[in-house]
């Protein structure tokens, strides 16, 4: 076969591999989608958003289906989750590559790839015995939006740190050879080359952990009070949309667990408009 | 003729900033270390006592709460095995159709790696309920490994791919042009010269998914499920470690000894893999490669 | 597709698939791995997800038995329930709150939130954090029946999962009330974690009351078929309900039930 003949065929082994890829996707959608359709059908779309509270199982009006708070408690916990592991794994990848002996740097990063493989029924277990008494004495109970996020940081700040480092990694020797030579200090060779340089690779990894965030079930469970209201303050338990899937799915029927599925696409609807948001931001910005 | 302004603007002295900036990492450094030590410290702190050669190998008995976690490992492998075994081709093939043969701002690669930032937000709840419909009962695969690997397959993927293309676009163009002035055709470029080259996005990629994957709970129990018997083939169903910590923790009472002493194996487990998967990629294929 | 499905069921070896209750679910693995040693050749494969689970997979035929930790509805009706043995739910605090009695009128009121602090029910000057389960589970259906709550009245600090988390939250808040399994709770208060289990009614909640019958909160634990067992389920369901596997839900702290 002539080379280019092969080339061919390799290129639609690949094609075929990344529209399997990709089916993935489509197929949990699809699936979602399927199973909330008699949630629509019975309860209406608005009532998920202005009846009185959430109490699926309530004998009274067929139960009440408000999920604006918890899609509240998602968002609070994943903002502010995400705001404090991007500085926290961008640091920490920089300590990598700039700031540390290479000895040091590979036990740091040794680390941080352990706590990416902790379970989260671990995290949850430890935020349980151990955050959650602690803020108990700042503001009882203890079981709080704050006690998510702090669980939630140390959770994605690995993918943020491990990509971060991925990125800085791969910033060519001359560039830095050349800020040096110019006599730029440390800080403005990062902030002026290195940053530059590696920000798809950091864009990467802040919408991965993101996606972590919000689709973390377990951990949020167990330390954030799961009441479903909208918090006033960080010190407020909140349920999260995935934690209140976790929570009822095992034992719901009927309407109950086709609105918690319809919730499901709720959360599908919110992470596509995220994304979304953040294309368009960076449109041309990254690869350009 | 435009005037050039030749007034020096004030700015903060490079000093400060660098020393803000040093202060900055150094915190942020011994913040993450300072966890890392309470949790891993609670962990061997209460967990060291339990370990021993009979726990590693015996089978459990007493739900969970005496005897040992020998088949929840080997569970546990064969879980990540098929994961892996199918994540990997297809994860390094799409990445590399997304890196190579798709410029990075036309629409149908947007589109792919959009979708993949989707997949990454999917929550595991969901997973294990899709994997269940899907894979155990439409695909008629039961309550499996096989079933739980192809679900943690689809979670992983999203990472792998966007980690490892990352890799292969941080190649220098220099070795594509030197490659095409040879002759060589994209698959020897890609396997001699490309992959070896991407191999830093490549690892990351593979260890954040083998991290995801050991970690996971809630997609396996409806998928891989909760059987704690030595499996027979990947057809049987069988538990995972972090199933097992999950079961022990907060499911059976008086589980806490033996839910500590098994996070402690799967941590250990862990190294042993990331230290095996970050020596094989980089001898294997670093060394096809003769660095400048 | 098809050929997936025959793997599952090889002639070899028989295969049970027990799906339900993750509180069945360890008492329910025990039992099956002592059938197993007395059938040769028998696997009994046993899963959880929830009770309704077990009723969805039974009813659909997924599952060749459901577990079910409550009494069946009237609307299932169509299904056999066989109950393996019994639980109760007690209510717990922390060992150092120095209330040792409860009435049902201040648990009403504490859970609807008319008593909001500890001192009003005669303990210490501290405010309550209230532990409820979440909706539809079997312990708070039981709960609400017992007390003539809705769900609705409800207002909770803290809302749990399994009864393990519920213990966990007490045990690790003084000033905090919940309601939990009578066997998880018993198991843990006598091995050193610091709860304590309230009386209901005057009757104190331990596993012999609710064996005696004397205890008010209790439910059964229940295998659950879509039509008369028969063959290898009928086996395993009267093995089940034999004396033989009385000390593994005794191991367990659930009750035996006595036939």
């Amino acid at each position: 076969m002539s080379p280019s003949r092969v080339d061919q065929i390799f290129v639609w082994l690949l094609r075929g591999l990344a529209a399997l890829a990709g089916s993935v996707l489509v197929l949990i959608v699809m699936f979602l989608i399927i199973e909330s359709i008699p949630a629509l059908q019975h309860v209406g779309f608005a009532r998920f958003f202005t009846d009185s509270s959430w109490h699926p199982a309530a004998k009274a009006a067929e139960g009440f289906y408000n999920l604006v708070p918890m899609l509240a408690g998602t968002l609070f916990a994943m903002a502010g989750s995400v705001l404090l592991a991007t500085p926290l794994g961008i640091l920490s990848a920089l300590f990598c590559h700039y700031y540390a002996p290479p000895i040091i740097a590979r036990q740091y990063r040794r680390v941080i790839e352990l706590l990416a493989g902790i379970p989260s029924v671990v995290y949850g277990f430890w935020g349980l015995v151990v955050l959650v008494p602690l803020l108990r004495h700042i503001e009882p109970s203890g079981l709080s939006l704050l006690a998510g996020i702090i669980i939630l940081t140390i959770m994605i700040l690995p993918t943020v740190a491990l990509m971060a480092d991925a990125a800085m990694a791969n910033v060519p020797q001359h560039y830095l050879q050349g800020a040096a030579a110019l006599g730029l200090s440390r800080w403005a060779i990062l902030r002026g080359v290195v940053f530059p340089a590696s920000k798809a690779g950091l864009f990467t990894g802040v919408i991965l952990a993101t996606g972590r965030a919000i689709g973390e079930t377990m951990a949020i469970l167990m330390v954030c009070g799961n009441i479903v209201q909208t918090p006033k303050n960080l010190f407020e338990p909140i349920r999260t949309l995935t934690a209140n899937i976790a929570l009822e799915m095992a034992y719901a029927l009927g309407d109950h667990r086709t609105a918690l599925f319809f919730s499901g696409v709720l959360l599908m609807a919110m992470i596509i408009a995220l994304v979304g948001l953040a294309e368009h931001l960076v449109k041309g910005k990254i690869y350009g | 003729m435009a005037e050039i302004s030749t007034r020096a603007e004030p700015r903060a002295k490079p000093q400060s900033a660098d020393g803000l900036a040093t202060f900055a990492v150094w915190s942020a450094v011994f913040i993450v270390m300072a966890i890392f030590v309470w949790i891993i410290g609670d962990l061997i702190w209460h967990g060291i006592g339990n370990l021993s050669w009979s726990f590693l190998v015996e089978s459990s008995k007493n739900a969970g709460r005496a005897g040992g976690i020998g088949p929840i490992i080997i569970s546990t492998l064969l879980i990540l095995g098929v994961c892996l075994g199918v994540a990997l081709p297809l994860g390094v093939g799409t990445a590399m159709l997304l890196a190579e043969f798709t410029s990075a701002e036309n629409f149908f690669s947007r589109l792919v790696r959009r979708s993949l930032d989707v997949l990454a937000g999917v929550p595991s709840i969901v997973f294990g309920l899709f994997g269940n419909a899907f894979f155990c009962i439409y695909l008629g695969m039961g309550f499996s490994i096989l079933s739980g690997g192809l679900t943690l397959a689809c979670m992983v993927l999203p990472i792998l791919i966007r980690s490892t293309e990352e890799g292969f676009r941080s190649t220098p163009e220099a070795y594509r042009l030197g490659a095409a002035a040879l002759g060589m055709t994209r698959i020897k470029t890609f396997l001699h010269l490309l992959l070896p080259a991407a191999t830093p996005g490549l690892v990351v990629g593979l260890v954040l998914g083998i991290g995801r994957a050991l970690a996971e709970t809630a997609a396996l129990i409806f998928t891989s499920g909760y059987v704690d018997r030595l499996p027979t083939s990947v057809f049987d169903s069988g538990r995972s470690l972090s199933v097992h910590i999950y079961d022990l923790s907060m499911n059976v009472s008086g589980g806490e000894p033996n839910a500590y002493a098994t996070a402690l194996v799967l941590v250990g487990l862990l190294l042993i893999i990331n230290w095996t998967a970050s020596w094989i990629t980089e001898r294997w294929l670093h060394r096809r490669l003769t660095t400048s | 597709m098809l050929g997936f499905a025959a793997c599952s069921k090889s002639p070899q070896t028989d295969k049970l698939v027990i799906t339900g209750s993750s509180t069945i679910a360890p008492l329910m693995a025990e039992i099956g791995k002592r059938f197993e040693q007395t059938h040769p050749g028998v696997r009994v494969d046993v899963q959880t997800g929830g009770s309704s689970r077990g009723i969805a997979d039974a009813r659909q035929g997924v599952a060749d038995i459901g577990m079910a930790s409550r009494a069946l509805k009237e609307d299932e009706n169509d299904l056999y329930a066989f109950a393996i043995a019994q639980d109760g739910i007690c209510i717990i605090l922390h060992q150092e709150n120095p209330i040792a009695n409860l009435s049902d009128e201040q648990v009403v009121a504490i859970y609807t939130g008319k008593i909001n602090n500890w001192k009003d029910a005669g303990g210490n000057d501290a405010p309550i954090t209230v532990v409820n389960k979440a909706e539809g589970r079997s312990t708070l259906e039981l709960f609400l029946h017992y007390f003539k709550l809705k769900n609705t009245d409800i207002k909770a600090d803290v809302i749990i999962g399994d009864n393990q988390q519920g213990i966990k939250t007490v045990a690790g808040n003084p000033d905090a009330i919940g309601y939990v399994s009578i066997g998880s709770a018993e198991y843990d208060a006598t091995h050193g974690v610091p709860i304590k289990l309230l009386p209901i009614g005057g009757v104190a909640a331990s596993i012999e009351n609710v064996k005696n019958g004397a205890f008010p909160l209790s439910r059964p634990l229940n295998l659950v078929t879509k039509t008369a067992p028969e063959g290898l389920a009928k086996q395993l369901i009267e093995f089940a309900q034999s004396e033989s596997v009385h000390d593994i839900i005794r191991e367990q702290y659930f009750v035996p039930i006595a036939r």
